[in-house]
């Protein structure tokens, strides 16, 4: 676990996450925030997570970011008006940030190296999922399907009177 | 690289996503930042499950995995949102959905 590729992997996502939150185009929004989940990917993979770095490329990049560029497209009509950005809502992230750094930097016993564990094996997640966490994997099944059909009755067309 | 240092990321992160999700007029900004903060969380658990002594079982990356899951869910429901707001209104900017106001 190299510290370098860490150091350079945070840097390229906190700007790529600054950039999808702060640029005005939409769409060169979408793509930082697509670069963002693939650094958040690569420190997955550095943390020894490959299985939920993979999964998160495939749903982020694969589905989401398409899904985000779809819907831009389709509301295009006024891409250049909404250019507004309120600077007042950055106190509060900036409390967040503070009171979160704050708790971090108080607490002794996280700062500790990472220790030495066997890594886990897409075998073994599939073997939980298929054990011990079979009924949130049910339950995640139903909420994934209702969220199909809620998505679709959504954006039907309108009957018009 | 410790366990401080990524839990600072992931804060980091998540107040850029609030950032997003507070400041922006446009409602797809305010989903993008709605799942910045979903990620920011899912480091979290991926990095305490890393720096925990070896448990029994990876549960924070089965708790990730099932994050993931619900964030995926949750962006097709915002999006098909935006899409049917925007039809209705003609507009994505939240400012202007302001019909229920007294």
């Amino acid at each position: 676990m190299s510290n370098a590729a860490f150091v350079i992997i945070s840097i390229l996502t906190l700007a790529a996450a600054l950039a999808a939150a702060t640029l005005p185009k939409l769409m060169h929004a979408a793509l930082s925030f697509a670069v963002m989940f693939l650094g958040i990917s690569a420190l997955f993979f550095l943390l020894g997570a490959e299985f939920v770095g993979l999964v998160q490329i495939f749903i982020y990049i694969g589905a989401v970011a398409v899904l985000i560029v779809f819907t831009i497209l389709l509301t295009r009509h006024d891409l250049g008006k909404v250019r507004g950005f309120n600077w007042g809502g950055g106190v509060v992230p900036v409390a967040v940030f503070g009171g979160l750094m704050w708790a971090i930097l108080k607490t002794k016993s996280v700062s500790i190296p990472p220790p030495h564990i066997q890594p886990v094996t897409v075998q073994r997640i599939g073997e939980l999922l298929m054990t011990s966490y079979v009924w949130p994997l049910m339950c995640v099944g139903v909420l994934l399907t209702t969220a199909l059909i809620g998505a679709l009755i959504l954006v039907l067309e309108e009957k018009r009177e | 690289m410790t366990l401080s240092i990524l839990l600072i990321v992931s804060a980091a992160l998540f107040s850029v996503g609030l950032l997003a999700a507070l400041s922006r007029r446009h409602a797809i900004f305010i989903l993008i930042g709605i799942e910045m903060m979903l990620a920011a969380a899912n480091i979290n658990f991926i990095a305490f499950w890393r720096f925990a002594p070896e448990p029994a079982q990876p549960l924070g990356v089965m708790i990730a995995i099932f994050a993931i899951a619900i964030a995926a869910a949750e962006a097709a429901v915002g999006l098909a949102m935006v899409i049917a707001v925007y039809r209705h209104f003609r507009t994505t900017n939240v400012d202007q959905l302001n019909q229920l106001k007294g």
